[in-house]
């Protein structure tokens, strides 16, 4: 079975290394599938669940920010944010998108909509990965 | 003659000190470890952005950048002048008794000012001990930051440092960054390594790690399809590069600085040692000394008495 790498690095340090057969990754503009042989590709990773299926099974962690580069042979993923669903905050998530989505609802003229939008996608995703253990 | 009882007060004090510096050994060694895991396993991603950079600037004609409204902000970046004034971020320690870390960054600074003949060289310094030694050169400096080091390295200072490097560059006050510093190598070895921060080189630079260099030349013949413009894209990563160099620069030094302060404090210990062993010695000798010429009179006094 053809597979390729899949590396998932934040600032902080190198979170997951893995030979895969396939992989979804949440892009800024919506889900990418990629499968071995995919034509080399740069975007911006939106925040969302990373899964993967390799040949000892698969797995999903939650990625948020950052960029994301598909090389031959390769993917590599340079997350703001990366946590396996057991290594998520869930109050914190919680607070953060009570918080965020107070803001959307301020209609305050001096809060940045596009920003509390996306603390608040970022918080909800976070949130979905956790619950769907 | 010394005086027996000062010998055994210098020893007291010297043992003192080696009790002192044997702790703050102890302590690096401690904070080293967690420096050190921080400092490598910052690597990975530094490498691979950088890679990530390089291929997308060499993609990128910046005349066409510039066109775009939204990648005038960062074509200013990527532009390249004659190196006239050039900005030198220098991070040393703020804490001492590191033996010669700070103070060879420092000599590196002076090197390299003296390299330049004919530029303007600004400093932006990082730790108390480099601004210290600059702080009656005003004119030289550009920027300080005090409290980048504390119980790990604050990422919000490597942020705001790439604030002001990007606005110094954009606005043209200055032609080119540098970034000096003390690399992480091993326990027992630390050197000062300068990185050139801007204007970004699109060739791999020799001090990538491997696996950047690997994925450079991966990209060399990859036709990229990019899920962006071009222009949002690099409007991102390029700030986030300077960030992540910069903090990496600071992971690098912070584990370097506890490896010499520990290698210092190692070194402080063993002499006090050697100090209070030949102490000891003189002490013994002298006590020696104190009792023979004790035996002498009272056998010379039993003589006397006899004859």
């Amino acid at each position: 079975m053809s597979s390729f790498d899949l590396e998932v690095a934040t600032p902080e340090k190198l979170v997951l290394r893995r030979t895969v057969t396939s992989a979804q990754i949440p892009a800024e503009s919506g889900y990418i599938g990629v499968l071995p042989g995919h034509a080399p590709l740069i975007g911006r990773l939106g925040a969302g669940e990373l899964s993967f299926e390799s040949e000892q099974g698969g797995e999903r962690l939650f990625v948020g920010g950052g960029f994301l580069q598909v090389l031959p042979g390769r993917a590599v993923l340079l997350a703001d944010i990366a946590e396996f669903p057991n290594e998520i905050n869930v109050e914190q998530a919680q607070r953060d998108l009570d918080a965020a989505q107070a803001l959307e609802r301020s209609h305050d003229p001096n809060t940045d909509f596009t920003a509390a939008v996306r603390a608040a996608r970022f918080a909800q995703a976070r949130l979905d990965v956790a619950a769907r253990k | 003659m010394p005086n027996l009882l000062d010998i055994r007060r210098r020893i007291r004090s010297v043992k003192n000190t080696r009790q002192i510096t044997k702790a703050m050994k102890m302590v690096s060694a401690a904070k080293l470890r967690r420096a050190q895991e921080q400092a490598l396993a910052a690597r990975p991603y530094a490498a691979q952005l950088r890679a990530l950079l390089q291929d997308m600037v060499a993609r990128t004609d910046l005349a066409t950048l510039g066109e775009d409204p939204a990648g005038q902000a960062v074509s200013r970046l990527l532009v390249r002048r004659p190196e006239k004034r050039i900005l030198l971020i220098t991070i040393g320690s703020d804490k001492g008794l590191a033996g010669a870390f700070s103070a060879q960054v420092i000599k590196a600074a002076l090197t390299f000012m003296a390299e330049h003949p004919g530029t303007e060289v600004k400093l932006e310094l990082v730790g108390r001990r480099v601004r210290d030694h600059f702080r009656r050169q005003p004119e030289l400096i550009a920027g300080q930051y005090l409290n980048a080091f504390g119980r790990t390295v604050d990422y919000g200072v490597a942020r705001e440092i790439a604030a002001d490097v990007i606005h110094r560059y954009s606005t043209g006050e200055t032609d080119a960054v540098y970034l000096l510093g003390n690399e992480f190598k091993s326990v027992i070895q630390q050197r000062v390594v300068l990185h050139q921060l801007l204007p970004f080189s699109a060739s791999p630079a020799k001090e990538s790690a491997k696996g950047g260099q690997a994925a450079g030349q991966e990209a060399a013949q990859a036709d990229y399809l990019l899920e962006e413009p071009p222009a949002e894209l690099l409007s991102e990563l390029v700030p986030r590069y300077l960030q992540v160099q910069i903090y990496r620069s600071l992971l690098e030094s912070f584990a370097a600085e506890h490896a010499a302060r520990m290698n210092a404090m190692d070194s402080a210990s063993r002499n006090a040692g050697d100090l209070i062993d030949s102490l000891t010695l003189t002490m013994n000798r002298v006590r020696q000394a104190a009792i023979t010429k004790e035996i002498i009179e009272i056998v010379s006094g039993a003589a006397a008495l006899e004859s």
